[in-house]
């Protein structure tokens, strides 16, 4: 019974979110184009199987998921588990914290495999480019992108070192990047970093972060629980662009 | 057939939902040497997400992108493109505006900005501010898309936008306040949710191949990269105009 309430109001929640542009596509419809909607009671059965797909989804992970993994984010930034009980420690030791780093990493990676979003770009990617992006190839590397830049984001927040350094040396690998990439991957390349960060991630880091922050001799919550994010969605653009760089000096070399 | 393709899709989401069960299950039982607590619960809801993740990409493929790709090809036919721009603007806005992710930064962005003594610590200029930053980002949301649009119409290389963009982030970064720049930066990440970014992405492709001399691939995508872009640089901004 509880449980249908959580689901009722998850379900309330996405309709929310589905409700502007339902409201827009209508009135472009009506007021706009003025024409029929092709196989629109497909469309509309589409419609109502995201909406509920999404609101289980979304149900099951807050009933099974994100309390444990929450729990652990905390668990394993206590100074108690990294120093040993009983310890007091007034300055942090980046060195002591190799767990969080690992943590980090995996979930990032696990995470964004079961990212809904970045499944529908893959998707996209994938028949756009009539088959020569594989889907799974795209969804692994942008995880390997998103695993490395949590476990990096994490060490910063550990060494309390400031973030527009560690983006703007990102930035400007990805410059350095886009100069040498074939073309048609940096569009797909950037619109991965956006992508990554929805409904499964930013929960689960956004708790690791502020976790850390708190935990960490030195940090302040404010300050330094922020930036995880900015971390998952600048280093899947650096993958993306370098795995297509390896594969195309690949193809090149065989020939 | 039927039952043999939702058992395909099935055994798909199961597939992408095994890493997280196995991360949290490694990190309980090696890391922190602890049972997992209340397994059944735990069951309940992996179950609940493969089946939910099964419909969704399901209705994906069914709803979400014939619709995006409907209107990107009913819009580009009517030729007119002030009322392409319109929908591209109010897709970014209104999708933007009301999500959730975005109020709940939004209000602990005021929350720290008053602890920060940048801000009144009442609640009616904490909620003002968390307005003024949920506003500017709904905005920077919409002109990003009308921008991309506008950039698969003319078939600007999207190279040049997005270093632009980077170079303004950087520049901005070193005279913002230094409260308001982790929360730019993740506002950047926060802004586009699950059903906008197929929708979005569906939009792209499908202006992208229905006007001549673009390619799918090249020009289609970057939508969402300047929905991500875009929301840095206007927070930044909103900080500068606030707090200088």
């Amino acid at each position: 019974m509880e449980f249908l309430y959580d689901f009722g109001y998850v379900l309330l929640g996405t309709c929310r979110d589905v409700l502007p542009i339902i409201l827009l596509i209508t009135i472009f419809q009506l007021f706009v184009l003025r024409q029929p909607i092709p196989y629109l009671r497909r469309v509309i059965v589409g419609a109502v199987y995201v909406i509920v797909g999404l609101a289980l989804f979304l149900a099951g992970l807050e009933k099974a998921l994100f309390p444990l993994g929450k729990i652990m984010a905390s668990q394993l930034s206590d100074p108690a588990f990294i120093y040993g009980a009983g310890e007091m420690v007034t300055q942090a030791d980046w060195k002591a914290y190799g767990w969080v780093y690992l943590f980090a990493a995996m979930i990032g990676f696990a995470t964004t495999i079961a990212e809904p979003s970045l499944i529908a770009v893959a998707f996209k990617a994938n028949e756009v480019s009539a088959g020569t992006i594989s889907s799974w190839g795209l969804r692994i590397t942008v995880a390997f992108g998103v695993a490395f830049g949590i476990s990096l984001g994490t060490f910063r927040i550990v060494t309390g070192t400031p973030l527009y350094l560690y983006i703007l040396v990102g930035y400007m690998v990805v410059i350095a990047q886009t100069l040498f990439a074939p073309k048609s991957i940096i569009a797909l390349a950037y619109d991965s970093g956006g992508v990554t960060t929805s409904t499964v991630t930013v929960p689960l880091v956004a708790a690791l972060g502020l976790g850390l922050a708190t935990t960490v001799p030195g940090r302040n919550p404010a300050l330094d629980g922020f930036g995880l994010i900015a971390f998952a969605s600048l280093f899947p653009i650096i993958t993306v662009m370098g795995y297509a760089q390896i594969m195309h000096w690949r193809t090149k070399r065989k020939r | 057939m039927i039952i043999s393709l939702i058992f395909k899709k099935l055994v798909q989401a199961l597939k992408d939902l095994s890493p997280i069960i196995l991360v949290i299950a490694f990190f309980q039982i090696v890391v922190l040497k602890q049972p997992l607590p209340q397994m059944g619960e735990v069951l309940f809801g992996a179950l609940l997400v493969v089946a939910g993740l099964t419909l969704f990409v399901q209705g994906l493929e069914m709803g979400l992108f014939p619709i995006g790709e409907a209107m990107a090809h009913a819009l580009a036919r009517k030729g007119s493109l002030f009322w392409l721009l319109c929908f591209a603007f109010a897709l970014g806005f209104s999708t933007t505006v009301a999500e959730p992710a975005l109020i709940a930064v939004a209000a602990e962005a005021a929350d720290i900005a008053s602890q920060g003594g940048l801000i009144e610590s009442s609640q009616e200029s904490q909620q003002q501010y968390a307005f003024g930053l949920r506003m500017s980002v709904a905005f920077s949301v919409g002109l990003a898309i009308l921008i991309g649009v506008m950039r698969i119409i003319r078939g600007w290389p999207i190279h040049y936008l997005i270093i632009g963009g980077y170079a303004v982030v950087m520049l901005m970064t070193i005279i913002a306040p230094k409260e308001i720049i982790g929360i730019a930066y993740d506002a950047g990440g926060v802004t586009t949710s699950t059903i906008t970014v197929p929708l979005v992405a569906a939009l792209g492709v499908g202006l992208a191949s229905t006007i001549r001399g673009r390619s799918p691939l090249v020009d289609g995508f970057g939508l969402i990269a300047f929905a991500s872009l875009l929301p840095m640089i206007f927070v930044m901004g909103y900080g500068l105009i606030v707090f200088g």
